[in-house]
């Protein structure tokens, strides 16, 4: 099942359901929503965190937090 | 009198919302702490039309009313208490002309409050470059609320700005949201078991810890005919929430806002690029760490100098224009040598948070964190530690602050207790001093100094002493909690002067006022108990006479011998003697014994505290280096500050805990005094064993 965290440099995904208990409110707050696109801008080295472009905010995420992301490849 | 309204600023953090606040409020601004906890709460005056004057609270940064830390609680317990006496008559939503959708989550919870909201589009400069175009009008409309759009850059719009504000009881009230459309049978309950509240605010309040006047959780909970939710079906009732504001918020904007991407030039990415490389993004972190370093050693010491000499011949001034007697010697010796020791650090304070607001206020301060969390990751830290150990360099209190944002618990306590290691700039000073006596003045490589050299080691030995407790504490302490971490990459602006400026103002202050009433006390204090003594004190000259008797001794030497035997006989020359069996197995006397107890309140008190006692009897005026070089060992004869009992002294002041203030905020921060304890007593025994250990190897 493709993540967040499995995203290629430059790739671009639709952010499908996820569940609440894994990802934190505050995620959602800024804009990761189920339907939402997302691309995967950079990584850090060692591949974590990631930065990523989810509609327009650019936000900097663990690959542990990515990897309960559920997404859908553009 | 001007009748005075209360305004709240509240905004996303990175929307700009302290610069519209220094924008509003000018110089004009306070800075103090929200009582029994240590955020900062900013206030300001501004002046409106018609006699009205605006009483300004800038609130912490959050992105939404789910408060997650310290600094967003404040924002909704203020929200929520209607009798509060900053509750604001109304709120002025600032948000992020490129980051609108995302700022119109706080701005629609914010107005389902009831209260009359503003919104301030700021950083409207950007719109052209970045090819927005926004319907102000229609968004108005939709929003049922007005909208300025302002530049701090720029100072513009403000002047609309300030009208809205003025005519705050002209905007609606309504919500942007039905909350009982989130969950409606849930909600449908709360209003037969609440019907006098408002609705939102009792959600926000069953969702988190407030205070909320008298209504608080467990009287909720004691309401027989309401069932409340498990934590999880509250988390999804949250996040149901979210995204039905995220989709009020889209329909609005599909018709309100418009980006011609093709035009928009993405600087951000292409300069991320290179700041963030694998190699190159630490190359250029470890020279703007250098550029620092450097500003603080070296630019810093000319106008330290200046300070130095300055206050040096005051003192001297005041002894020959006021008349002989006790008054005089506290000011001239007690008093004035204190309020230098203060004044000395104000330069180096002031760069260091010169550069830290720049590297903040640029956005750069958040690829450092992206940059370095999976390497600090390793040693049980966040990548948002950087941020405290960088500024520990200044000064711990500010440092151990700056851990709020830290989300896991367990990384943010770590943080906090191994920060006090970094070389903070009380450190400096006895650093600098013991530096200049016992490391020889030489170049390796003909262009390195050797005293810069070690300089350099100390710091990187803190740094070392920092991460290694760390990696330590993660292995063996045993907290379960949960670990995420999310930042938000700010886009890159160029630092507003004003904000700078003004922050670098404020730290300067605070540590002025702060800490240096601490060291001027502990001056005051320490030259007292000098200067008198029990007993033989009193006797000092006919005691000498009678020893002496039979030598020949010019006027001069006499004085010395008197001067030296006072001391002795002082009060504090009593409570040095008592712990010099403690310390001389270090390489140390009694008087570094003094300047050791002493410093436990703060370390910088101890070149003031030798400046103090050597001072006490010297006529000519020497500086304090020649006369710590002149010090030599009672026991052995030999110069007390050679090269083994220097390092061992180095190294105590490495490893100690010795700041009564940060002890203090570790206590307020972790809310229990066993952390600061644990602080206290494992880095000063740290301290012992291993200046113990270098003395005796060394000597």
């Amino acid at each position: 099942m493709p993540t967040i965290a499995t995203l290629k440099k430059g790739q671009r995904a639709i952010i499908k359901e996820f569940s609440v208990e894994v990802v934190p409110l505050k995620l959602l707050e800024m804009g990761c929503l189920p339907g939402n696109e997302v691309a995967l801008v950079q990584t850090a080295p060692f591949q974590d965190p990631l930065y990523i472009n989810i509609n327009g905010s650019h936000l900097a995420i663990r690959k542990e937090t990515a990897a309960n992301i559920e997404i859908e490849l553009l | 009198m001007a009748r005075q309204i209360n305004v709240a600023l509240i905004g996303n953090p990175n929307t700009g919302k302290t610069s519209v606040f220094n924008r509003l409020t000018g110089l004009n601004q306070k800075v103090g702490n929200y009582p029994g906890i240590t955020v900062e709460k900013k206030q300001g005056v501004c002046k409106l039309d018609r006699g009205l004057k605006a009483h300004i609270i800038d609130l912490p940064g959050t992105y939404s009313l789910n408060a997650s830390s310290v600094d967003e609680n404040v924002v909704i317990e203020l929200l929520l208490n209607k009798n509060d006496k900053d509750y604001p008559d109304v709120a002025v939503v600032v948000a992020d002309v490129e980051n609108l959708k995302r700022n119109l989550l706080l701005f629609t919870q914010i107005k389902d409050l009831g209260i009359p909201t503003v919104l301030a589009i700021n950083m409207a400069d950007r719109m052209k470059r970045k090819a927005i175009s926004l319907d102000i009008e229609a968004l108005e409309k939709q929003l049922e609320t007005k909208i300025a759009l302002v530049s701090s850059r720029k100072n513009e719009g403000f002047g609309y700005l300030k009208e809205l504000i003025t005519d705050y009881n002209l905007l609606s009230t309504k919500p942007c949201l039905n909350a009982s459309s989130i969950a409606p049978e849930y909600f449908d309950r709360l209003r037969t078991a609440f019907p006098k509240q408002d609705l939102y605010k009792l959600w926000l309040v069953i969702t988190q810890d407030v205070n909320f006047g008298k209504l608080d959780r467990n009287e909720l909970k004691g309401v027989a005919s309401f069932q409340t939710e498990s934590e999880s079906n509250l988390k999804r009732l949250q996040q149901k929430e979210t995204i039905a504001r995220y989709q009020f918020i889209n329909n609005i904007l599909k018709e309100t806002l418009t980006i011609d991407t093709a035009n928009a030039k993405d600087f951000q990415s292409r300069l991320d690029r290179i700041l963030m490389h694998k190699v190159w993004g630490y190359v250029i972190f470890f020279g703007i760490l250098l550029l620092i370093f450097q500003a603080i050693f070296d630019w810093s010491s000319y106008p330290m100098d200046f300070i130095d000499s300055t206050f040096a011949s005051l003192s001297e001034w005041t002894k020959n224009v006021m008349p002989p007697g006790d008054f005089t010697n506290l000011i001239a010796e007690g008093i004035i040598p204190g309020l230098g020791g203060i004044v000395i650090f104000i330069p180096q304070i002031a760069f260091l948070f010169l550069f830290i607001s720049i590297l903040e206020e640029s956005g750069y301060m958040s690829r450092v964190v992206f940059l370095m969390d999976r390497v600090m990751r390793r040693f049980g830290l966040s990548g948002k530690s950087v941020v405290p150990l960088v500024s520990g360099t200044a000064c711990a209190i500010p440092a151990i602050m700056a851990t709020r944002n830290i989300e896991s618990w367990k990384e943010r306590l770590i943080t906090i207790l191994v920060t006090p290691f970094t070389t903070c700039s009380a450190r400096l000073p006895v650093y600098l001093i013991i530096i200049a006596l016992v490391i020889p003045e030489q170049e390796i490589l003909g262009i390195f100094s050797l005293q810069g050299l070690t300089l350099m080691f100390m710091y990187m030995l803190g740094f070392a002493a920092a991460i290694g407790s760390a990696w330590l504490l993660d292995k063996y302490m045993k907290i379960r909690s949960k670990t995420f971490f999310v930042i938000e990459m700010p886009h890159y602006k160029v630092p507003l002067f004003k904000n700078v400026l003004i922050t670098v103002v404020e730290k300067t202050k605070s540590f002025v006022v702060g800490a240096g009433k601490i060291i001027l006390a502990i001056s005051i204090i320490l030259w007292v108990l000098a200067s008198y003594g029990p007993g033989d004190f009193n006797n000092a000259e006919e005691i000498v006479r009678t020893e002496t008797a039979g030598e020949t001794l010019t006027e001069a030497e006499f004085e010395n011998k008197v001067a030296s035997f006072k001391l002795e006989n002082s009060y504090i020359g009593y409570m040095g003697k008592a712990i010099e069996p403690a310390v001389r197995p270090l390489g140390y006397d009694w008087k570094i014994g003094i300047a050791i107890v002493s410093s436990f309140a703060a370390r910088e008190v101890f070149v003031g505290t030798l400046a103090t006692i050597y001072s006490v009897g010297s006529e000519e005026e020497e500086t304090i280096k020649n006369r710590m070089a002149a010090e030599t060992n009672p026991v052995l004869g030999t110069p007390l500050f050679n090269f083994a009992s220097g390092v061992s002294l180095l190294l105590f002041y490495a490893f100690a805990m010795q700041c009564m203030s940060t002890l203090a905020i570790v206590k307020k921060e972790t809310n229990s005094w066993k952390w600061p304890m644990w602080q206290l007593f494992v880095m000063s025994g740290i301290a012992y064993i291993v200046a113990l250990a270098a003395y005796q190897f060394l000597k």
